[in-house]
């Protein structure tokens, strides 16, 4: 009910979410019912990358609500998906336990390398999945709630905003580089091997974390809706059409940029717990500002505004990625470079733009 | 020379020789002090000398290490010419004598078949020769040690004041009765105010511990105007307590006097590596500004962010490396041929750039943002393609390389010195040109107020592709510059571009003084916080400090002016 209440004047979003159910239930027969030497037989590797697409959907989200609703082109997005990934990781790395090549119950390998004689204090509690999870939540968005308060209050905006946030993820990859930091430094965090006692590795596992991310998706999209045709969405609209006229009508601008940019950095968060356990790895590398502007070149290339049309976006362009790196590593860069250009020249509106223009001129 | 000699000699001539050597080498012990070999009496006695000198060589043939080291000492006393050769081979391992009825000394240089050899007494080339048929003259590491002091004595007389210099700090090293001796005899003699404190420090070394408390004190006084740290090591023993806290010197004015010296060269040695820092700082600052200045333009004429920026001064370092590739003898010279072409290769990337894609997306700052993000990928990938992923070096010129050694530990190293030069040129030809010239004016007047100007007839679409021309251009010479700081690679332009962005944020958009202001602070912030934080945290907490400067100043260190400005 409340469900086909958002979903009214959303034929895209209608269309999405039916692809997704049938996502969810088709890959997992295809992969654990269908025998392995059936053609039909999806191997566990696919599955895995499927939902490796499905957390970076979910990303591609969260850049969606805050650059195409509230026109905010963030540079810093990566920083979020890597907090909530880093989160997930000690998480999983605790669980490793006495099992590292050091062998060391409560110590990750790297520290007892680097010769650290007891966990440092940010370390405390990750041993605990609940409280990682309330960690995945909680420092992407206290870190967005204290540079989204300091930025929109002083009225940063445009392309000074997206420089500071694209300050701010370098600073973080400078960080997180840093082995003093604690964090695995250069190396990152790797080397899992289960999740609330179940073995990682396991088909059965990575299955039902693909169904958990396919179903986070489909909960961001639909919260993602509820935000943007809520009232809050639509002033969310105006200001990013026409600020100062919003502002002289008497709306808090900046209150609602800042809660627009928290819930959004909180999604990212989410997104990077569900991203790390099936790449199997995080390094600092995910804090690079190429990696947020590859984020924004999703949306774009989908098409913004529309939230699917970012879930499209980075569907096929990390399919591309993946195409091109394997076949054509030398092309990928020229068809990306080639990609930013002709979408932001040719397709304001992304893709999905061009299926609505054509349904227009019908 | 008082010692005795037992040097060993056949025959009846030779034994003539040793007593000609013996009256010489005397003679000459005490003319140390005499300049010049002038009058002819004296021209006979250097013939003389000259035929000792060739026995004296002779006997390193044979004889134990003692006997070389004596035979060395005389050598030295000579102050003959070739004795530096002869040391120096001999030093090296390459003074050889040849195993046929000659026997002469050579030196010889390694050579794929053997060695090239030249006669040390002639000066002589022979030729290669057989491994086979020449023997190495051996010593060992006290003979080592000794050659290189005489080695330094003899540079002592030379008359570039840097090579006397660096003899004393050699001497320096090896103090014992004959060194001093020599030191103090050379000391009334020297000119050079520098050499002058080098010799009266490594005496000092010495009368440190002398018993007369006046040459104590002078030696104390004569340490404190330096700067090494082994002095200031030795004068800290000095000071040493015992466990129990009392001094180990008994004398109170002697305790007194190296306190006193040692607050007077660590304040000294502190001040002159805060002056290192500071030129560290404006050489990174420079660099800085050289890669930002470009964008300060495109960024406030148009108000485009140009993130392909980096990959523009990225082909202006490899410019530079294809004009050195297409001149290879002329590397010396193939800067002055870099600059221009690079600021041409880039500029009319510039303009391709400007004029195929930006214009289209005029008004749209945040679209131009991704596009030019994709042209830098293109850029990249364009490079890697061409010249493989791998870094290249750029040779540096001559006259870049070397530095300029101010003292133990101020030195400035040359490029880096250029570096700053050549921003401060760049920086002031485009104020000129931005202030002098009619294109200047244009600029000016465009991004001031673009539909102004426009009505008052200012083809503002000519303004804008030339505007990013030159940003553009100078770009590509800022990377002409930094070919000569790092490798360059594809790479090269994503390093600097955060940087340039920060610098051009920091300062205030289309400001050229915003800019050199900024990036040269933000380059002192960095080098001055490195030894408290290291490295990667300074950039962090500049980054962070920038981050926070923007919520205070919005628009920069010096915001621009005008209705445009309101956006």
């Amino acid at each position: 009910m409340f469900i086909t209440k958002i979903l009214r004047d959303d034929l895209g979003g209608k269309i999405f979410l039916s692809l997704l159910a049938a996502v969810i239930v088709l890959v997992p027969l295809f992969n654990l019912l269908v025998p392995a030497s059936s053609l039909f037989h999806l191997p566990t590797y696919t599955v895995t990358l499927f939902g490796k697409y499905l957390s970076y959907a979910l990303l591609a989200l969260a850049v969606d609500l805050v650059w195409g609703y509230c026109g905010i082109l963030t540079l810093g997005h990566g920083a979020f998906f890597a907090l909530g990934g880093y989160a997930m990781s000690m998480y999983l790395m605790r669980q490793i336990g006495g099992r590292g090549v050091y062998g060391n119950p409560v110590l990750p390998d790297f520290m007892v390398f680097l010769d650290w004689k007891e966990l440092p204090w940010y370390w405390h509690g990750f041993d605990e999945f609940w409280f990682a999870m309330i960690m995945v939540v909680l420092v992407p968005g206290l870190l967005a709630y204290i540079f989204g308060w300091l930025a929109f209050r002083s009225r940063v905006t445009g392309v000074y905003l997206s420089i500071i946030t694209q300050a701010m993820t370098y600073a973080l990859l400078l960080a997180f580089f840093r082995n003093e930091m604690g964090f695995g430094g250069n190396n990152g965090l790797t080397d899992f091997k289960d999740i609330l006692g179940f073995n990682l590795q396991s088909d059965s596992v990575r299955v039902i974390i693909f169904m958990i991310s396919a179903f986070a998706l489909a909960a961001g999209y639909l919260a993602c809706r509820f935000v943007v045709s809520s009232k809050l969405g639509r002033v969310v609209i105006a200001l990013r059409d026409t600020e100062s006229r919003t502002r002289f009508i008497g709306y808090k601008v900046e209150l609602f940029k800042l809660w627009i940019f928290v819930f959004s950095a909180v999604m990212a968060g989410i997104a990077g717990a569900l991203y790390v356990p099936q790449v199997g790895i995080i390094n600092p590398g995910e804090f690079s500002p190429l990696n947020s502007i590859e984020l924004v070149i999703w949306v774009a290339v989908g098409g913004r505004c529309t939230l699917y049309g970012a879930v499209v976006g980075a569907v096929l362009v990390n399919f591309g990625k993946s195409f091109f790196t394997a076949a054509l590593p030398e092309v990928w860069l020229f068809a990306l470079g080639a990609l930013f250009i002709l979408v932001t020249l040719f397709l304001p509106y992304g893709l999905v733009g061009l299926l609505r223009r054509k349904r227009r001129a019908v | 020379m008082k010692k005795k000699r037992s040097v060993r000699i056949s025959c009846l001539l030779a034994k003539l020789f040793s007593l000609v050597i013996f009256i010489s080498s005397a003679s000459f012990a005490d003319s140390q002090i005499s300049q010049e070999i002038k009058t002819g009496s004296e021209a006979i006695a250097h013939e003389e000398v000259a035929s000792t000198f060739e026995n004296l060589v002779n006997q390193f043939k044979e004889g134990d290490f003692n006997q070389k080291m004596e035979v060395i000492n005389q050598i030295t006393l000579l102050k003959d010419k070739r004795a530096r050769l002869v040391f120096q081979s001999l030093l090296n391992d390459r003074l050889f004598y040849s195993k046929d009825v000659s026997q002469r000394v050579y030196s010889g240089e390694t050579t794929p078949n053997g060695y090239r050899m030249i006669d040390v007494t002639t000066g002589q080339v022979i030729g290669e020769v057989n491994q086979d048929s020449v023997t190495k003259i051996k010593i060992n590491n006290r003979l080592r040690k000794m050659l290189r002091t005489s080695l330094a004595q003899l540079d002592m007389t030379v008359k570039d004041p840097d090579i006397r210099l660096k003899a004393v700090k050699s001497i320096g090293n090896d103090l014992n009765e004959d060194t001093v001796k020599f030191l103090r005899t050379v000391l009334p003699l020297e000119t050079d105010n520098e050499v002058r404190t080098a010799i009266k420090a490594s005496l000092a070394m010495v009368d440190l511990h002398a018993d007369d408390l006046k040459v104590r004190l002078d030696a104390i006084k004569s340490l404190s105007v330096t700067m090494d740290s082994e002095y200031n090591t030795e004068l800290k023993k000095l000071v040493d307590k015992d466990s129990a806290g009392n001094y180990l010197e008994q004398d109170q004015r002697i305790i007194e006097a190296a306190t006193n010296a040692i607050k007077k060269i660590e304040s000294r040695v502190s001040f002159y590596e805060h002056l290192q820092t500071l030129f560290f700082g404006l050489s990174l600052g420079s660099v800085l500004v050289l890669a930002a200045i470009g964008l300060a333009i495109t960024f406030g004429v148009m108000g485009v962010i140009n993130m392909a920026h980096g990959e523009l001064i990225m082909l202006g370092a490899y410019t530079t490396y294809v004009v050195q590739l297409l001149m290879p003898n002329h590397i010396d010279i193939s800067l002055f041929i870099a600059i221009p072409a690079a600021f041409a290769v880039s500029g009319l990337f510039g303009i391709l750039i400007e004029r195929g894609v930006i214009r289209f997306l005029y008004g749209r700052p945040l679209e131009t943002l991704l596009a030019t993000f994709g042209i830098s990928l293109v850029l990249q990938q364009l490079v890697r393609t061409v010249f493989s992923p791998l870094n290249r070096s750029v040779t540096t010129p001559s006259w870049m390389s070397g530095s300029l050694e101010i003292n133990s530990v101020l030195t400035l190293t040359l490029n880096r010195l250029y570096i700053v030069g050549f921003t401060l040129l760049v920086f002031l030809i485009l104020l000129a040109v931005l202030k002098k010239t009619r294109l200047g004016l244009e600029v000016r007047a465009v991004s001031q107020n673009r539909a102004m100007a426009k009505a008052m007839g200012i083809k503002t679409e000519w303004v804008d592709a030339m505007t990013f021309g030159l940003g553009s251009g100078i770009a590509g010479v800022a990377g002409v510059a930094l070919s000569q700081l790092t490798n360059v690679g594809p790479n090269l332009g994503q390093t600097y571009i955060i940087d340039s962005f920060m610098v051009v944020v920091f300062g205030g958009v289309g400001n050229l003084w915003g800019a050199m202001i900024s990036g040269l602070s933000l380059g002192l912030a960095n080098k001055f916080l490195e030894p408290y934080a290291g490295a990667v945290l300074a950039k962090i907490l500049v980054l962070i400090f920038i981050i926070l400067f923007i919520q205070k100043r919005p628009r920069g260190l010096f915001p621009q002016k005008g209705r445009a400005a309101e956006g």
